[in-house]
């Protein structure tokens, strides 16, 4: 039934004079993601809203699903185009369109006619009433309200006439990339993918780094992170993943440190590294998963203590959530049921049994003095050898 | 270089058996139903495998039911024989050192209102005799035991329990789930007075996705799977030809062998591997001794290193072998053998599984020795403090 979908967008719409810039980057998007589906589409902006008419069959199911993980993107408008053959034409239409696309006819509505092609025989309120008493006539159980209808029945004249009443809402936020770049830790945990979601959200490019400490984390680990990004990669695009082989300098740390200060001192060299990175691939921060208090390392000493060796903003898009909102969350973008797939306690020789909750930040620089001298070559050879694999679905 | 000591997981099919699938595949495609030459032409691939069967098992031709492999074949041993005799009783047996694909049916019997005895064993393995003994009721109407234990590959006292089973009351029905043990010895139903035994091909070189159910002759099971009334109506489905002609080779190619010589290679490998390791500090080799031990499962406690570290870090040399347990706290107490045997929780999470194949060689576990003498002082510097 459905033929076209029009896609209607809040917040890149009060951009000023970049709005042009927000919409293209949205048609793109869009355009990139439907390429994906079965269906041809022809993706256009016109008057302030967004057009994806499809140019052969579709899988409905399939375009909805698709243009519902699309940062930008409010509401997603299925909609029915008819040729033009006359008021009386329209009127069969729109009828046939109401009794399919509501079972239940108990509902208030209002008719909303544009007329863009001025040639049509009724002007936009006479269309409004024409097609109100059509649909009263056929549906008694239908009712009118013009201020707070249950349906707002939209009709177009364009070329074409276009029908549509449902919207079904989309991600909101804002087209992906066009913000900047940053760089995501990921690790196999329910966060970290959340954050990278959230922070893409706000059209930020999101590239990730992993870090792999074979024997004590498996290939299925790094699998498993690998899937994760391809999920995030749904919503935010292509990520490009950096994996760090991370075991020599993590047994050095063992050996050098005291056993407490383990953690603190690991998330501090992974900072590092992941800054590294990040300059690498022109990122503008970093992204972490932290949560105040969630663990020992994300007290509030603890990220004072990591956060210490960063120089470019550090942006935690979860720090005041509480782990159920966190799993909500992961559950509802679909990266929860890949997460606790538990292929990550192999590395739990790295935490100790009771790590420092309320770490110092001069004791802790002072027992990272005990590293061997050559810990920057090992941090320096560790981000030369990452293994980098672009993650797409 | 690559050394599979990971047997019992599955093995690598025979060569032979793979030239096998691939012909039958592409030659004899025929549905075994049909009318026509092509469905006899493949027919007689499933009449070949059932006649090597009877040979081997000593058994008769309708008492071969092929299936997708363990899973199925113990799913219908248990429930369709179960439901089969619901009016007689409802007491049904089986040991707290069961694969899952027995634990687990035996688990939802119970939740439908059957009273399940789980019989304990000793600090071998081995099912207590006497517990079976004193757990058998008037209304006891099913007992299943392994073969071999998949962990530890301990060796059941199954034909004791069929003598006793029958002794008792001989309408028990007695299923054996012989995944580890057959392709490894004789295997012979009616000497251990077995009704039902599952087999799984791929555990002996044969082709995945295959496996039977060895039904004694008139004992009732209810099929689990409906549909044309293939198989005489007991597991409808079109017959997996290739599949079951693969499996036919792999146990014609081991059985009528030099049977003997396979399985005293395998023990020279077992004992060969025991020597090795002698010498190695803080290791405990779980199992049984003799008669008692399948040759071809070694499970080994190593002292203060994680199951998965030492697995990763022998693949990291090309040595393939199992974590005797789960690591994942998201499954505990995936390790039934070992914790019924009395092994504590950091035991079973250190415990590794080495298993062996006719094609194993000394030379491969000489490197695994090698390895596990370098690995095991490194990795035992890093625990968790």
């Amino acid at each position: 039934m459905y033929k076209a979908f029009l896609i209607k967008y809040g917040e890149i719409g009060l951009k000023g004079n970049n709005r042009h810039l927000f919409e293209d980057a949205l048609v793109s998007e869009i355009a990139r993601v439907l390429k994906k589906t079965d269906g041809d589409f022809l993706v256009t902006k016109e008057n302030g809203r967004i057009y994806a008419t499809a140019r052969s069959e579709f899988d409905y199911d399939e375009v909805v699903e698709i243009l519902g993980k699309v940062f930008g993107i409010v509401w997603i408008c299925p909609v029915v185009q008819i040729e033009d053959n006359g008021v009386e034409d329209l009127g069969e239409n729109l009828i046939r369109y109401i009794d399919s696309a509501y079972k239940d006819k108990n509902f208030t509505f209002k008719v909303e006619a544009r007329r863009a092609r001025k040639n049509f025989p009724l002007n936009s309120m006479e269309i409004n009433q024409e097609m109100g008493h059509i649909l009263l006539e056929k549906f008694p159980e239908m009712k009118v309200d013009v201020h707070d209808p249950d349906v707002l029945i939209s009709i177009e004249v364009r070329k074409q006439i276009n029908i549509y009443s449902k919207e079904i809402p989309g991600q909101g936020g804002m087209p992906a990339g066009i913000s900047g770049s940053a760089m995501l830790l990921l690790s196999g945990g329910i966060d970290s993918p959340v954050a990278g979601y959230m922070i893409a959200k706000r059209g930020v490019k999101v590239f990730a780094t992993y870090f792999h400490a074979p024997p004590y984390t498996s290939e299925r680990a790094k699998q498993k992170v690998v899937d994760l990004a391809k999920i995030v990669s749904e919503y935010a695009g292509p990520i490009t993943l950096n994996i760090i082989d991370f075991t020599a300098i993590q047994l050095e740390i063992y050996k050098s440190c005291p056993h407490d200060e383990l953690t603190i001192i690991m998330r501090r060299i992974m900072m590092r590294i992941a800054q590294d990175l990040a300059e690498k691939n022109n990122c503008m921060g970093l992204v972490t998963g932290e949560s105040i208090g969630q663990v020992a390392s994300q007290t509030m000493h603890g990220l004072y203590c990591t956060n210490e060796v960063c120089t470019m903003p550090v942006y935690r898009p979860l720090i005041a959530f509480d782990k159920q909102d966190i799993i909500d969350v992961a559950k509802r973008i679909g990266t929860y049921e890949t997460s606790i797939q538990p292929f990550e306690d192999c590395c739990t020789i790295f935490v100790a049994k009771h790590p420092v909750t309320k770490p110092k930040l001069d004791i802790i620089k002072r027992d990272e003095t005990k590293l061997p001298e050559n810990i920057e070559d090992m941090i320096k050879t560790a981000e030369e050898t990452a293994e980098i694999i672009i993650c797409e679905k | 270089m690559e050394i599979y000591f990971d047997n019992a997981a599955t093995t690598k099919p025979f060569p032979e058996v793979a030239k096998e699938v691939f012909e039958v595949s592409l030659s004899d495609y025929g549905n075994p139903s049909s009318k026509h030459m092509k469905g006899v032409d493949a027919e007689k691939h499933i009449k070949n495998t059932k006649e090597i069967l009877l040979r081997i098992l000593k058994c008769k031709e309708n008492e071969i039911i092929f299936t997708s492999g363990a899973t199925e074949s113990n799913n219908m041993a248990i429930k369709g024989a179960v439901k089969a005799r619901e009016r007689y009783g409802k007491h049904i047996i089986t040991t707290s050192v069961e694969h899952a694909s027995v634990r687990e049916p035996f688990l939802e019997l119970e939740k439908q209102g059957y009273d399940v005895t789980f019989l304990p064993t000793d600090s071998f393995g081995k099912v207590d005799l006497e517990s079976l003994k004193e757990s058998l009721r008037e209304d006891t109407v099913f007992v299943s035991v392994m073969y071999v234990n998949n962990e530890t590959g301990i060796i059941q006292p199954v034909s004791e329990i069929g003598e006793i089973l029958k002794t008792y009351n001989s309408d028990i029905i007695f299923h054996v789930d012989a995944v580890q043990a057959f392709g490894k010895m004789r295997v012979i139903p009616k000497n251990i007075k077995a009704d039902l035994l599952s087999v799984s091909a791929h555990k002996f070189h044969g082709p995945k996705g295959v496996g039977f159910l060895y039904v004694r002759d008139g004992v009732r099971v209810l099929p689990m799977i409906e549909g044309g009334g293939q198989q005489k109506g007991m597991r409808s489905g079109t017959e997996n030809v290739p599949g079951i002609a693969g499996l036919g080779k792999a146990v014609d190619i081991i059985y009528s062998g030099d049977l003997d010589l396979r399985i005293s290679h395998l023990k020279d490998l077992r004992e060969w591997f025991l020597t090795g390791i002698s010498g190695l500090e803080g290791i405990t080799v779980n199992g049984g001794d003799g008669d008692d031990q399948a040759p071809h499962i070694v499970s080994v406690t190593v002292s203060g290193i994680r199951s998965e570290v030492l697995l990763h870090a022998m693949e990291d040399k090309g040595i393939y072998i199992s974590s005797g347990s789960a690591c994942s706290s998201n499954k505990p107490g995936l390790s039934f053998a070992l914790t019924a045997m009395g092994l504590s929780k950091e035991e079973t999470e250190s415990t590794v599984r080495f298993s062996f194949s006719y094609e194993s060689t000394k030379d491969e576990i000489d490197m695994s020795i090698k390895a596990l003498k370098e690995l095991v002082p490194v990795l035992r510097q890093f625990v968790r403090k």
